[in-house]
C-alpha cells in the first residue's frame, strides 16, 4: 500500500507542528512522509488484536510527593535565557487587540 | 605517553596516589583536544579556564581527603544534550545556540560530587537524531580511526573524544543505539542502562520513554565505575528506578563458566558485513572457551523494531520538542507578524531537516484519525517485542552479537536515504523499546582497519551479567582502544 500525502495533508500538520515549510521543504516532506509510513505499514503484519498497548516497560504509575514547595522563587533563572522579558515576565507580541 | 592514554580509572589511582594531579591531567587533555580538534571535531564547546579553575579546586579537595572517588580529578567530556549550569548546551541546534542552563543535569551533577572536571561539551545529531553526527548545526565530528569516515551517532562526539584521547571518559545518551553504535564505530565502549537506572533530569528530551545517559570509556571496567557514579534514585525523575544492585564494579570477574549465551539468528542475516559477522563470532567462540554456554535461537520481530521505534520517538519528539517557541530560551526569529508567526518562523529557522522530518511524521501519528492505526498500533508491538526478549531471557543470561552491521561509513553517504540510514539501527533499537541494558565493546578491526562493535544485551536490571561477560571477553585480547594506542603499539591490535 503506497501512502500518497497530500498538499492538504502537510498544511495540516505542518499547523500541528508549528512549522513554515518552504514549497521545497513541503515537496520534500510529502515525500519522506509518504516513505515513511509505507515502511511504518509493515506493523500492519501482525496480529495486535489481543496485545495491550505497552506506554512503559515497567508497572510505574502515578508518582506523588508530598505539596511542599522546595525549590524556592526560581523566576530569574527561568528568565534568565529569555529572548525578550519585561517586569518579569516573558515578552511576546501582542496577542490581543 | 599522555595521561589520556590512560584508562579513566588508572588516572584516578594515580592521582590518589599523588603520583600526578588532576590539574595535570586537565592541563594534557586539553593540549590534546588543541592538537587534535582541527581534525577530529568532537566538542561543540570547550571551555579550558573554567575546566583548569575546576581541577584547581578539585586538587585540594583530593589533596585534603575530602574526595577519595576513583574518579576524582579524571576529565570528562559530557554530550551537549545534558544541561550544564553556566556552560552552553545547544543540543547541536541553531535553536539553542546560545542556551546557558540556569542547572545542571542529574547525571553530570553526581559526576561532579565525585570530583570529574568537565572540559567542554561533544558534538552530537541534532536532538539526538541520527546515526552519523552529521545532523549536527555545528559541523560534522570526524572518526579519529579514519577521519574520511563518520564516528557514528547520536553520540558521535562523546566517542570520537575518548578515541582521540581527548578525554578520559564521556557521557553520551542512548534513544535507539546512540552510545551503542557510535562506540562500536569508535572502538570504544558504551553501556546503554536499564531505563529508568540513570536520572534523564536535565537531559534535554527527545523520546523520553527510550532516553537513557550511559558511560562511554576505554574499557569495560571504566563504563562499570562510571555507571556506578551516575545511577541513582532521583525524585527529580518521576521514571526513575530505586535500584539497591548499582554496585557495578563488583561484576568485574573473569568468570563466565555456565553462563548461558543467546546468538539470535536474526542478527546474522542479510545486511550484516562479512567482517562484522565473523569477529563478533570469534568473541562468541572465545566467551565459549571461557566457559560460557552458547546457543544459537530465533528471537523474532526484529525487523519490526525499526519501524514501532520511529512511530513512538517521532511522537515523543514531536510532543517534546514543542517547547522550543522562541519565547523562553534560544532562537527567536527576527521579525515577525504576530505570535503564531513567531513560533513558526523561529522554529523553522532554528531546526535542521532531520528533526523536522520527525517532529512532522510525529505530529501526524498523533492526529485525530490516525493515532490508533500508527501509535498505539506501535505500542501494541512494543509489548511484543518487550515478550520475545521476555522469552529469551528465560532461557538465557545475555543475548549477543553485532551493535551495528556494518563498520563506520564515509562521510557523505548516509542523509540522502533516512530509511536506509534507519536500517543501521536495526540491532540496538529494540533494546530501547524493552527498556533493557546493552553493552558495545570492540572485537577486532575489519579488512579497511575500522573497529567493529559485539554488543551484548541483558534483561531488565541485569546489567552485571553484560558487564562481566564484557569484562570477561576484554581479558581474552588485548584491544587497542584508540587509534593513537594502536600505532604505540607497533600496529598490533
Amino acid at each position: 500500500m503506497a501512502n500518497i500525502i497530500s498538499d492538504e495533508t502537510i498544511e495540516y500538520v505542518g499547523i500541528l507542528a508549528k512549522l513554515e515549510l518552504s514549497d521545497e521543504e513541503k515537496e520534500a516532506a510529502k515525500k519522506d512522509m509518504g516513505d515513511m509510513l509505507d515502511y511504518i505499514d509493515q506493523l500492519n503484519e501482525l496480529d495486535t488484536s489481543q496485545v495491550e498497548p505497552m506506554s512503559h516497560v515497567f508497572p510505574v504509575n502515578n508518582v506523588f510527593r508530598e505539596d511542599v514547595v522546595t525549590n524556592g522563587d526560581g523566576s530569574e533563572d527561568a528568565l534568565a535565557n529569555a529572548p525578550l522579558s519585561r517586569d518579569g515576565g516573558f515578552e511576546v507580541p501582542k496577542t490581543i487587540v | 605517553m599522555s595521561l589520556m592514554s590512560l584508562t579513566a580509572v588508572e588516572l584516578g589511582k594515580r592521582i590518589q596516589k599523588k603520583e600526578v594531579t588532576a590539574v595535570d591531567a586537565t592541563r594534557e587533555a586539553l593540549a590534546a583536544i588543541a592538537a587534535r580538534e582541527d581534525v577530529v571535531h568532537s566538542f561543540v564547546t570547550v571551555d579550558g579556564d573554567r575546566a583548569m579553575q575546576r581541577a584547581k579546586e578539585v586538587q585540594e579537595r583530593i589533596a585534603s581527603g575530602e574526595l577519595t572517588s576513583p574518579l576524582a580529578g579524571v576529565p570528562v567530556a559530557i554530550k551537549d544534550n545534558m544541561c550544564t549550569k553556566g556552560l552552553k548546551t545547544t543540543c547541536s541546534s541553531k535553536i539553542l545556540y546560545n542556551f546557558i542552563p540556569t542547572y545542571t543535569s542529574e547525571a553530570v551533577l553526581q559526576l561532579e560530587r565525585a570530583g570529574a572536571i568537565i572540559l567542554g561539551k561533544t558534538n552530537m545529531d541534532e536532538f539526538a537524531m541520527g546515526s552519523t553526527t552529521e545532523t549536527s548545526a555545528y559541523g560534522v565530528t570526524r572518526n579519529p580511526w579514519d577521519t574520511a569516515h563518520v564516528p557514528g551517532g547520536s553520540s558521535g562526539g562523546s566517542c570520537a573524544a575518548v578515541a582521540a584521547e581527548e578525554c578520559s571518559y564521556a557521557l553520551g545518551s542512548d534513544t535507539g543505539g546512540s552510545i551503542r553504535q557510535p562506540s562500536s564505530f569508535c572502538g570504544v565502549t558504551g553501556i546503554k542502562p536499564t531505563y529508568g537506572t540513570v536520572s534523564r533530569y536535565g537531559l534535554i528530551a527527545y523520546g523520553s520513554s527510550l532516553d537513557q545517559i550511559g558511560p562511554i570509556a576505554k574499557d569495560v571496567t571504566d563504563c562499570a565505575a562510571v555507571l556506578e557514579a551516575i545511577a541513582a534514585h532521583d525524585p527529580k525523575d518521576s521514571t526513575s528506578m530505586k535500584r539497591e544492585d548499582t554496585d557495578f564494579t563488583q561484576a568485574l570477574v573473569d568468570d563466565v563458566k555456565g553462563m548461558r549465551i543467546g546468538i539470535p539468528n536474526d542478527y546474522f542475516g542479510e545486511g550484516l558485513d562479512e567482517d562484522v559477522r565473523a569477529r563478533v563470532l570469534d568473541a562468541a567462540k572465545a566467551l565459549e572457551e571461557k566457559g560460557a554456554v552458547v546457543e544459537h535461537f530465533d528471537l523474532g520481530l526484529v525487523k519490526y523494531a525499526i519501524p514501532a521505534y520511529y512511530v513512538i520517538a517521532c511522537a515523543e519528539a514531536s510532543s517534546n520538542l514543542a517547547r522550543f517557541d522562541g519565547v523562553k530560551y534560544g532562537y527567536r526569529t527576527e521579525e515577525y507578524d504576530g505570535l503564531h508567526q513567531m513560533y513558526k518562523k523561529s522554529r523553522s529557522e532554528g531546526f535542521g531537516a532531520e528533526v523536522k522530518r520527525r517532529i512532522m511524521l510525529g505530529s501526524f501519528v498523533l492526529s485525530s484519525g490516525y493515532y490508533d492505526a500508527y501509535y498505539l498500533k506501535a505500542l501494541r508491538v512494543k509489548a511484543l517485542i518487550k515478550q520475545a526478549f521476555d522469552d529469551a531471557f528465560a532461557k538465557y543470561d545475555v543475548i549477543l552479537g553485532p551493535a551495528a552491521p556494518t563498520t563506520a561509513p564515509k562521510l557523505g553517504e548516509s542523509l540522502s536515504d533516512p530509511i536506509q540510514m534507519y536500517l543501521g539501527d536495526i540491532y540496538t533499537i529494540s533494546v530501547n523499546l524493552a527498556g533493557l541494558p546493552g553493552i558495545s565493546l570492540p572485537c577486532g578491526l575489519d579488512r579497511n582497519g575500522l573497529p567493529v562493535g559485539l554488543q551484548l544485551i541483558g534483561d531488565c536490571f541485569q546489567e552485571k551479567k553484560i558487564i562481566r561477560a564484557a569484562y570477561v571477553f576484554e581479558q581474552t585480547r588485548e584491544y587497542a582502544h584508540s587509534k593513537l594506542a594502536q600505532e604505540q603499539n607497533g600496529g598490533a591490535s
